[in-house]
């Protein structure tokens, strides 16, 4: 069996070990995140959420997941 | 009173009251509170999810933003990179384009940066959002807001959570002669009766966090603000009395015996 080839991205900062050529949106699913009430950003940019499906992770990839918390 | 509602930019809102959201002890806490002060908007902030504990309690799973406005606030950010970035992450969220603008200047006092609050607005404005500024209680500057598109100008009281209120009457008086944006007292309220003066003063509605979130019952001073806004409402659409300096008695004097 051909054994995955991994690859280190950040998640909100943290490293991470994914496999190569993960989707963002199977990312975002494995991460349990209620996309509705997110927005995601891919090296600095924002990604339009109905286009998770087409973006593919690469190395070093920075990826940052927010939502609203309470503030004044 | 009916038809007395808060216009920003063109929505419409019942009270004149906008909380914050942060500081309370939990969301059931905070969910109580804003249930109790009778806001229809309340401010929220923009952070990482937490990946790891996927168990925390979401904001939006104690406030529906259905049923209440959420401000998308840009407390936080020192320039106005961080604070665009924000925004444009908040709009990303769910369409908000109903925003507040606060960019800081010092870590310390927490009074606004002007400069870059200035630019951020033009900004932002231009980008489609409609950005209610949170400012200085400086009248020209809050004509230059105005000039490049701001929805709403929202000088402080005082620095943000030192419960001094109003410091400088006479400069919200002059922004609330000049201006006919909506004028919203932020920052730096300290009990119920601060916000009577601001909206006494002719102010549109005021925004108030610590004071509710950190008084000893919140839930009480939550309902305490709420009144005292209506009462300042009021109490300024009624027309006060001059100030005089000599007495004038209550009781006519025909007839005493």
């Amino acid at each position: 069996m051909k054994k995955k080839i991994k690859i280190k991205i950040k998640i909100n900062g943290k490293l991470s070990l994914i496999d190569d050529k993960t989707k963002l949106s199977v990312l975002i699913k494995n991460l349990k995140i209620p996309l509705k009430k997110v927005a995601i950003e891919m090296n600095n940019k924002i990604i339009d959420k109905k286009r998770l499906n087409k973006i593919y992770l690469k190395k070093n990839d920075k990826i940052e997941i927010v939502h609203f918390i309470g503030g004044g | 009173m009916e038809q007395d509602k808060l216009i920003i930019s063109n929505k419409r809102f019942n009270s004149r009251l906008i909380v914050g959201t942060g500081k309370y002890r939990n969301m059931r806490e905070c969910a109580k509170a804003i249930k109790l002060s009778g806001a229809d908007i309340v401010t929220v902030a923009v952070r990482r999810v937490n990946i790891t504990d996927k168990k925390k309690p979401l904001l939006m799973d104690f406030i529906d933003p259905k049923k209440i406005t959420y401000l998308p606030n840009t407390a936080g950010c020192f320039n106005s990179e961080e604070a665009l970035r924000t925004l444009r992450l908040a709009r990303e969220i769910g369409g908000w384009k109903l925003v507040k603008l606060e960019v800081l200047g010092d870590k310390k006092n927490l009074f606004p940066e002007m400069i870059e609050t200035l630019k951020s607005t033009e900004i932002l404005t231009k980008e489609g959002f409609k950005v209610m500024v949170y400012c200085n209680d400086d009248p020209l500057m809050a004509k230059r807001l105005e000039n490049v598109g701001a929805a709403a100008i929202m000088p402080l009281a005082a620095p943000i959570g030192s419960g001094l209120g109003i410091q400088n009457k006479v400069n919200i008086q002059i922004i609330r002669n000049q201006t006919r944006l909506p004028l919203i007292i932020d920052a730096g309220l300290g009990q119920a009766s601060d916000a009577t003066i601001a909206m006494e003063l002719g102010c549109d509605g005021i925004l108030v966090n610590t004071a509710i979130a950190k008084a000893k019952k919140p839930f009480e001073m939550a309902k305490a603000f709420k009144n005292a806004v209506i009462a300042g409402r009021q109490s300024f659409l009624s027309g006060r009395i001059e100030k005089k300096l000599m007495g004038s008695a209550s009781s006519p004097n025909k007839g005493i015996i």
